[in-house]
């Protein structure tokens, strides 16, 4: 599963991405970037409802592929260019969280 | 691998949630472009990220201090701010002074310090209540 699969399956808005071929390993959905730094790892896809330039910075650091913004927010100019800077792909879905995990755990574990 | 030593300092503003992580950022960069393994750039980065928001939420100043060698990076974090008045609690996971709004940024659930500790080869801190905090980790490359 690339990103482009994810932008598919989750009928997402591409925000900023430079690159949507990326393949998709694991994916995991937080709000609290705590629990993203302690507990991810490299090369995940974030699922977060968190509209925050921490969001992206988190990503950066903790080496996640990109962060898809759950029901429907749309994130300001700043935090899109926080992903641009950071080259952290970054889309939006109008599914909650829970549907959006339903929906990427089905479609990691079919293939 | 770049060999020189260097030092690198970055001033730490509280409660500026829009900058806060560019120090942590700038780790990164520095460490890959020294061709670092990406699992310690990684380790590296969580520990200066974690110590950088912990100044942002709780302290009114600070600065971060990047002591780089080809062998290893020391990062000390001094800030000015209410100090914490005991250590071992606040080692513990789950422990937590965050405010609401620290908690809306995604932060404040008690990780900030063990977090580092888990990411660090070395750590050690020093607090005076009233005055500031005095963190000092290491992570080495080899």
């Amino acid at each position: 599963m690339t990103l482009a699969d994810v932008r598919d399956i989750l009928r997402a808005e591409i925000l900023w991405a430079n690159d949507l071929t990326t393949v998709v390993e694991s994916v995991g959905a937080a709000d609290l970037m705590s629990d993203v730094l302690a507990l991810s790892r490299p090369g995940m896809l974030l699922l977060s409802g968190l509209l925050s330039v921490q969001t992206i910075r988190t990503a950066a650091v903790a080496d996640l592929i990109g962060v898809v913004f759950v029901r429907g927010k749309i994130p300001d100019s700043q935090i899109v260019r926080a992903a641009e800077e950071a080259g952290v792909p970054i889309m939006s879905t109008a599914f909650t969280m829970f549907e959006a995990s339903g929906l990427l755990y089905c479609a990691l574990n079919r293939r | 691998m770049q060999m020189e030593e260097f030092e690198r300092s970055y001033t730490i503003t509280g409660r500026d949630f829009v900058n806060a992580g560019r120090a942590s950022t700038a780790v990164k960069d520095i460490l890959k472009g020294m061709g670092v393994r990406a699992d310690l750039v990684r380790r590296a980065a969580i520990a200066a990220y974690e110590a950088e928001m912990n100044v942002v939420m709780y302290a009114s100043r600070g600065t971060m201090t990047l002591h780089v060698t080809p062998s290893r990076l020391l990062i000390e974090v001094d800030d000015e701010g209410p100090g914490i008045a005991d250590l071992e609690l606040a080692m513990k996971e789950g422990y937590s002074t965050a405010t609401h709004e620290m908690r809306e940024m995604g932060f404040g659930a008690g990780m900030g310090l063990p977090n580092i500790k888990r990411n660090a080869h070395e750590m050690s801190i020093q607090s005076v209540v009233g005055v500031g905090t005095k963190l000092s980790v290491q992570v080495r490359f080899d």
